[in-house]
């Protein structure tokens, strides 16, 4: 029993915060902090993958996070409402309420399709050529957007909020947050396997020594390719969450910048460090709102605060290290892996 | 397209790629030298455009501090170029000295010292929003515009300078990256940095000098960018220098030669598809014809595949 | 037929020849040395062999089949290891992970196993484990198995580098210079448990050395390199008085060590 209680107090927050939500205990603006919580924790983690895990260097997460958000949206629509695209809704608007996580799940398939689409050609590149590769995807992919006219453009796609509507009206309960609370966990649970597997591994043993692992029979080319599809799936996934948060997209919200506020949360926790990832994800996000007030000098603050934890502690708040070897103890509160 | 077209928009393209081709070599060198990224280049290009503009200000006498005496447009114009080419490289050098150094003698991997310079270009960019509004401005003409026309083809004595300047650049470059001491310490230094120190070379040394050619490169580019187009505003490098990152990459980061040929190549993908197509398109092609160009020679055009030992 | 054959290899850098028309033949069972001073293109052919490099020209075979051309994880999941001149341990993990990764090619489950955490995958990763630990008892580093290979002394770690090779389970296992910087305490040590590998693994073992001592200890044939040529072939007593090896050697190691 004992060993679940993470689990279970997962749960419970997660209940807490919804039932906050619906009884109006928590307001609209703290609702929607704690859904970026969730979406910065997958986005950071799954980012985490490739800089931490593998240490590549993916500069262009937003733009996977573009595919997701626009490729689920535009599902959501056509399925759900009526839209002068695409007509009438093709499915009756309430059965979003159990469709809802099919469309994220689509939305997460197509930019893992697109991570797969990148990790190709970087295969037989190195290093700093992924900065690249993923650089340019990340302005191919918000230029495409902004070139097509039928999703709004640069204006952007909105309508999202119709299609949360339509899930409240069946069952009134924040369905957004709880959808966000579930694929958090889900997130972190892939992950966390995948890196503790033998088999994912693989994928610290390239960062290690490439030529080692390839000579000590680890496919590397396709550990990357696993390791990239997987990382640019689950951004999609959070980018179908994000669009549903706001209930509006445009190309603009996944430029670089957004790129680099993920990298920066990969940074700040620990490169290959999923809880690291976690605290930095809820750091990060925390201390953007508790700075909102400073305006444009939070932009001047934050860089700079970062710049001198890189002096005086480089590898981040938790290195490569789990919460659990800092603290042996709270090992026996999570689901056992001994084999 | 006309002939007459073709070759206005070849001249365009000639000083659209020495803009990029400039700041591209800001990143080569560094990359040559410390295999940095120095993501903060872009915003060196800008902070060079900014203080051109308060030097020219200041000499045209717009301020309430004033020289004694007036003087005419070109000589601003070089007393400008020379002020800013030094002001800035302190800038790029103050970088490297606090943030980029000491992460460098603890060790750190590279990967932290580029978000390092992630942030940095960060702090320049916001850091002058916070200080200096939202507002653009406008660039004082210090050079007085003549447009000539022969066979068709228009031009300005400005896009003359630009595309003169930037050739010359070239070859002072090459020639004291091939034959001063220092120079040739540089190339040492990107093959094995621990011998090179054994052999008695001043890391340090180079590495500032490495900045100090690069920074004042962005800021020649910054003063030529707002003589040609007179507008500045904070967030004018961070655009520039991630396409003069990918510049520097496609040409084979590291090479001079490189550089110089990736902004070309980058100024004439853009003039030319912005010729031909909705220029909404034209960053999509510019960048779809670079990653082909990338995949197809995975190190750039003059990069060399580095054999890994075992 | 042979283990292993190489059949006039040439193999160029840019227009540098570095190796030309070399042809091995290595007959299961024998412990197998090639020796050469330094840049005779020794570790180019190891290279060439496990498929790091593929040859500008010839035939490498295994088993009778040809491995050309493949890539460096299927060459090794065939059963040809190696180890490496300088230690190439993964230092972020500790002994143990390092020893279950190196069975990579036989884990038998994917992906999805390993996310969904199933049966098939439970099973095999103790498998994988157990295998792990098994090798570590045979290396003799059963208290080191949570400890990080950087942290080990020189000796434990070039130990621990053959352990992982062994745990592809190879049929041919591939030494690139395993005595190199180690002392002399630690070199006898090496010799023995060479030795010891051999018999218990019934493996053939391809040497590269430096170290006349190890090569005259350890080897039945060995084959004399020098710039991508076979200059002797023989037995270590013939070797030894080879007057091509010897100049090649400058007349003195060779006469010195042994």
């Amino acid at each position: 029993m004992k060993r679940y209680l993470s689990t279970i107090l997962y749960g419970l927050l997660s209940i807490i915060f919804v039932a906050g939500a619906r009884f109006g205990l928590i307001n609209a603006y703290e609702q929607i902090v704690i859904m970026f919580i969730g979406i910065n924790i997958i986005l950071c983690s799954s980012l985490n993958l490739i800089n931490g895990y593998m240490g590549e260097f993916s500069c262009g997460h937003a733009g996977f996070m573009a595919v997701g958000a626009y490729v689920t949206s535009i599902l959501n629509i056509w399925f759900f409402t009526s839209s002068p695209v695409f007509g009438g809704p093709l499915f009756s608007p309430g059965s979003a309420i159990f469709l809802f996580p099919i469309t994220l799940i689509a939305g997460g398939a197509a930019a893992a399709l697109a991570g797969m689409l990148v990790a190709i050609p970087s295969v037989r590149t190195r290093g700093d050529y992924l900065a690249i590769i993923t650089l340019a995807v990340n302005y191919i992919v918000k230029s495409s957007i902004e070139n097509i006219q039928v999703i709004g453009g640069a204006r952007g796609f909105m309508g999202m909020g119709k299609v949360v509507d339509s899930m409240t009206s069946v069952i009134n309960l924040p369905w957004v947050m709880i959808w966000i609370f579930f694929f958090t966990a889900v997130c972190i649970w892939i992950l966390n396997h995948f890196v503790n597997s033998t088999y994912g591994k693989g994928v610290i043993a390239v960062r290690d020594d490439e030529i080692a692992a390839e000579i000590m029979s680890v496919n590397t080319n396709r550990m990357k390719m696993v390791a990239f599809t997987l990382s640019s799936g689950l951004a999609g996934i959070a980018g179908g969450l994000f669009a549903h948060v706001l209930g509006y997209i445009n190309p603009g919200s996944f430029t670089i910048m957004k790129s680099t506020e993920i990298m920066v949360m990969v940074y700040l926790g620990g490169m290959g460090s999923l809880s690291g990832s976690v605290l930095s994800a809820v750091s990060f996000t925390l201390l953007m709102e508790i700075l909102r007030p400073l305006q444009v000098y939070k932009w001047v603050l934050i860089p700079l605060l970062l710049i001198i934890l890189m002096l005086y502690r480089p590898e981040g708040i938790m290195g490569n290290r789990e919460l659990t070897d800092v603290f042996p103890k709270l090992r026996r509160y999570f689901p056992s892996r001994e084999l | 397209m006309t002939l007459e077209m073709f070759f206005q928009h070849f001249l365009n393209a000639l000083q659209w790629g020495s803009f990029y081709a400039l700041i591209a070599l800001g990143y080569t060198l560094v990359y040559g030298v410390l295999l940095l990224i120095n993501f903060a280049h872009g915003d060196i290009f800008m902070v060079g455009a900014y203080i051109a503009f308060f030097i020219a200000s200041f000499l045209l006498g717009s301020y309430s501090l004033q020289l004694p005496f007036v003087l005419d447009g070109n000589t601003i114009f070089v007393i400008t170029v020379i002020i800013t080419m030094v002001v800035t490289s302190c800038v790029g050098v103050t970088i490297e000295r606090v943030a980029y150094r000491p992460l460098r003698k603890k060790g750190a991997g590279r990967l932290y010292v580029v978000i390092t310079a992630l942030m940095c270009g960060l702090v320049l960019e916001n850091g002058n929003l916070a200080l200096l509004g939202a507002s653009r401005k406008s660039f004082p003409e210090l050079i007085e515009k003549s447009i000539y026309t022969i066979g068709g083809i228009t031009f300005t004595n400005v896009k003359i300078l630009v595309i003169v300047t930037t050739i010359l650049v070239f070859i002072l470059l090459e020639t004291i990256v091939r034959k001063t001491k220092l120079g040739m310490a540089m190339r040492a230094i990107s093959y094995d940095s621990v011998a090179v120190l054994l052999m008695g070379i001043p890391l340090d040394v180079v590495i500032v000098f490495t900045f100090i050619l690069g920074s004042s490169m962005a800021a020649l580019a910054g003063v030529l960018f707002v003589t040609a187009y007179p507008v500045l505003e904070p967030y004018m490098g961070a655009m520039v220098g991630w396409k003069a990152f990918i510049a520097a990459v496609v040409g084979g980061i590291g090479e001079i030669r490189g550089a110089f040929v990736g902004g070309f190549i980058l100024g004439f993908i853009e003039i030319y598809v912005a010729a031909v197509f909705p220029s909404t398109l034209r960053d999509l092609i510019a960048f779809a014809i670079l990653l082909l160009l990338l995949s197809l020679k995975p190190t750039g055009i003059f990069g060399i595949a580095r054999a890994q030992k075992i | 037929m042979a283990l292993l054959e190489l059949n006039n290899i040439n193999h160029y850098f840019g227009g540098l020849q570095a190796v030309s028309n070399f042809n091995l033949n290595i007959d299961e069972g024998v412990l197998f040395g090639l020796i050469g001073p330094n840049g005779a293109g020794k570790t180019t052919i190891f290279n060439l062999v496990s498929g790091f490099y593929k040859p500008t020209e010839g035939e490498i075979r295994f088993n009778g089949k040809s491995i050309k051309g493949l890539k460096p994880h299927e060459v090794t999941s065939l059963g040809i290891s190696r180890t490496f001149q300088n230690i190439r341990l993964w230092n972020s993990m500790t002994v143990l992970e390092n020893l279950c990764i190196s069975q990579h090619y036989r884990l038998g489950y994917g992906f999805i196993d390993s996310i969904l955490y199933t049966g098939k995958y439970i099973e095999r990763e103790k498998n994988v484990i157990k295998s792990a630990r098994e090798f570590l008892e045979i290396l003799e580093m059963k208290e080191y198995e949570n400890e990080y290979p950087k942290n080990l002394p020189y000796g434990l770690q070039r130990r621990l580098e053959i352990g992982r090779a062994l745990t592809i389970k190879p049929k041919i296992l591939l030494l690139d210079e395993p005595a190199a910087g180690m002392a002399s305490g630690d070199i006898e040590q090496l010799i023995q448990l060479v030795k010891w590998i051999r018999g218990k693994f019934k493996l053939t073992i391809w040497l590269i050395e430096h170290q006349m001592k190890v090569v005259m200890a350890l080897c039945e044939k060995i084959d004399v390199l020098d710039f991508g040529e076979i200059i002797a072939e023989g037995t270590p007593s013939e070797i030894r008085k080879n007057p091509r090896v010897i100049k090649a050697y400058l007349g003195e190691e060779v006469t010195v060590h042994a």
